[in-house]
């Protein structure tokens, strides 16, 4: 343990909280601005109607719903790190939780909002909500749009209790170093703590509990968005491999997010002591994983469907893999794989800087596998007669840019008033030089060695 | 004996003169939306004739093909909307009720017969046009899905019709407004449960397929047409 760092931690990691640059404001006024360009164009859409948006008969749905999509798929990113890596007691992941925690609430948030932003009369969004009312009606609870409801619901309640959970001893901290209102908000977020043993015994068996529960609500909710697609007799949507197609390619966003969120983290709060190259390589390698999975995923599903030969499925196949949208597709197969895969691959390569090229790519082309997956099905559905297409109109255009800005300004928010990174935990665990750390000159000779 | 709505549409009797799709515009106040949006694809008709071209020039046959609701008894559209604005009620129909309908647009993707439309825009009708609308039928707002109702507004009525006059409903009184304008008679409307119904008899004709019907729909509308096969069974 190297103790004058574990002295320094609350000082370094605290240093935001306590400490404003210029560029906070400026970064937040920017990121404003799209955001609040995102409302003006969505106050436009509700005012005028989904007209404006490129919605049509009979591709209803598009952008809104691709957005959907891939935003509660990078909520993906907290659950796996973090309770998986907790639950099999991964020691190099203790400076990383909090990043990822933090991504998949503010993803859910922003995911949440889509279903609403698409309604055609989005001010009547709850009668989602099953209420004793004077309509007298519940919600149809065979229809995959409540199951979401209920999904998104339990897993946004339950990844904020997961995000809350290991912050209270850090609020404390913050609470003890700080004075006037500071000192009055971190104490009352700190909800009384005072380190106890009881209290600390306490807050062990509630992340224990929480980790071992968020798994399979974040499974399910990914499956829940699949089954909105796969419920539906849609040619190339009603496919059983959907499920498990959608949580990976869930998970292989998040970690792409999550990657990227560390290594601006790192560069710009100047956490470099504490996210260390080695947390990118282990990362970097999740991401290969997930990237050889989603191909075999891609490939299963193309393959079964060219082989079966159905007139209708092969329309959609056809469009996607030569036809009008096929140009996307390959972008996608380049950006999910062709690019990624050498870059994770090669232990040269899996640097910070690659990891983050390949995770840049990653996030486009999942983006693009959410929009293929929606709109050249409802494009190309069984009768010749009606089909069409899809472009997209400024208003959603917009909408979807300032999803990302609305992301970024809560995370920049979120470092500005929280300790990013988890110092408990960090002075828990034997840190922040974990054990896979390589020794610095050893990665200049291009070995792989560990530290003992 | 409660009634199941159905209908039959003869293949070999439409000419494609499109009379329906007028009718039903009329009957049901369906906006129609300009050729900006049309071109958009935002055009509104609850009964399309589909057009299908056999041949090369100039040896070219057309055929046509209406389609509208197929008031499914196994409705894809109903199971997934998620505030029972699509339902189906107890003759049969496939209802849409507006002022339940959020605007998810989910049951307009499950329909396989993309024959259900949106109000992507606050409906308009240009002078003197607003003077001709239905007073029977309400006008849908921005955000509402809407599609055929085989003219609910008219079964209600003759229900009334016939129960004040203390009779039953004959076969053929009551049509909704495409079948009405139909001059070829390819459209034929009547009740499913009365086995001796024009509708019913056609319903069990040789001549008859469901369309789309392997995706097991169980769609309520006959397409009768000349089947090679049965020909040369005949023979």
């Amino acid at each position: 343990m190297n103790r004058t760092l574990n002295k320094r931690l609350p000082d370094d990691l605290l240093r935001p909280l306590f400490h404003t640059s210029v560029w906070f404001y400026a970064l937040v006024a920017a990121l404003g601005s799209v955001v609040l360009a995102g409302l003006s164009a969505y106050a436009y859409q509700v005012y005028n109607g989904i007209g404006v948006t490129g919605d049509n008969w009979p591709v209803f749905w598009g952008f809104h719903e691709t957005n959907f999509v891939f935003w509660i798929g990078i909520s993906h990113a907290g659950t796996l790190i973090s309770a998986i890596l907790r639950l099999v007691n991964a020691t190099w992941r203790r400076p990383v939780t909090r990043c990822a925690e933090a991504i998949t609430v503010f993803a859910l948030m922003i995911g949440a909002l889509f279903p609403i932003v698409h309604l055609g009369r989005p001010w009547l969004f709850f009668w989602l909500v099953p209420y004793p009312s004077a309509r007298e009606i519940w919600p149809n609870f065979r229809s995959p749009l409540v199951w979401d409801f209920f999904a998104i619901n339990t897993y946004l309640t339950g990844s904020l209790l997961f995000l809350l959970l290991p912050m209270i001893p850090d609020f404390a901290l913050v609470r003890d170093r700080a004075t006037g209102w500071r000192h009055r908000i971190y104490g009352a977020l700190a909800l009384g703590w005072q380190g106890t043993t009881k209290q600390w015994h306490r807050l062990e068996s509630a992340m224990q509990i929480m980790a071992i529960a968020i798994i399979p609500v974040a499974v399910s909710v990914h499956t829940i968005v699949s089954f909105d697609f796969s419920m539906a007799t849609v040619p190339m949507w009603h496919s059983t491999i959907f499920g498990p197609y959608f949580v990976a390619g869930a998970i292989f966003s998040g970690i792409a997010a999550l990657i990227i969120a560390m290594a601006l983290l790192r560069r710009f709060l100047h956490l470099e002591e504490y996210l260390h190259p080695v947390h990118f390589q282990n990362l970097g390698k999740l991401l290969l994983l997930m990237s050889l999975l989603w191909v075999y995923f891609v490939f299963a599903e193309r393959l079964t469907v060219w082989y079966g030969n159905e007139p209708s499925e092969m329309a959609v196949f056809w469009a996607t893999q030569r036809g009008a949208y096929a140009p996307l597709f390959w972008t996608m197969v380049i950006c999910n794989f062709v690019i990624p895969f050498p870059i994770l691959a090669l232990r040269r390569l899996r640097t910070i800087p690659g990891t983050v090229v390949a995770s840049l790519t990653v996030l486009v082309g999942m983006w693009l596998e959410r929009f293929l997956i929606i709109v050249p099905s409802l494009a190309h559905k069984q009768i010749p007669y009606t089909w069409g297409s899809y472009s997209p109109r400024p208003v959603e255009i917009v909408m979807a840019v300032a999803a990302f800005a609305a992301m970024g300004l809560l995370y920049v928010l979120f470092a500005k008033f929280v300790p990013i990174v988890s110092i408990w935990e960090l002075k828990v665990g034997d840190h922040p030089r974990p054990a896979l750390t390589p020794v610095e000159k050893d990665e200049a000779a291009g070995l792989w060695r560990t530290q003992p | 004996m409660a009634h199941r709505w159905g209908m039959a549409v003869d293949l070999d009797r439409c000419t494609g003169c499109e009379a329906c799709v007028t009718a039903c515009h009329a009957e049901n106040n369906i906006p129609t939306v300009g050729a900006g949006q049309a071109g958009r694809g935002r055009a509104m008709h609850w009964i399309r004739v589909e057009r299908y071209y056999e041949g090369d020039f100039p040896d070219v046959r057309v055929k046509f093909r209406p389609v509208l609701c197929q008031q499914c008894d196994a409705a894809p559209c109903e199971a997934v909307c998620p505030t029972y604005a699509a339902h189906q009620n107890d003759e049969g129909l496939n209802a849409q009720v507006y002022n339940r309908c959020i605007g998810t647009r989910y049951c307009a993707n499950a329909c396989m017969y993309n024959v259900r439309f949106f109000n992507f825009f606050n409906p308009e009708w240009e002078k003197p046009l607003n003077l001709q609308l239905n007073p029977d039928v309400s006008i849908r707002a921005v955000g509402v899905m809407e599609k055929c109702t085989f003219c609910v507004q008219r079964i209600k009525a003759a229900k009334v019709q016939v129960k004040a006059e203390h009779r039953d409903l004959r076969d053929g009184e009551l049509q909704p407004a495409c079948a009405q304008a139909c001059p070829t008679t390819a459209l034929v409307f009547g009740d499913l449960n009365d086995p001796e119904s024009r509708v019913a008899r056609l319903a069990r004709s040789p001549r008859g397929t469901k369309l789309l019907e392997d995706l097991g729909a169980e769609p309520k509308i006959t397409y009768l047409q000349k089947q090679p096969w049965y020909e040369s069974d005949a023979q």
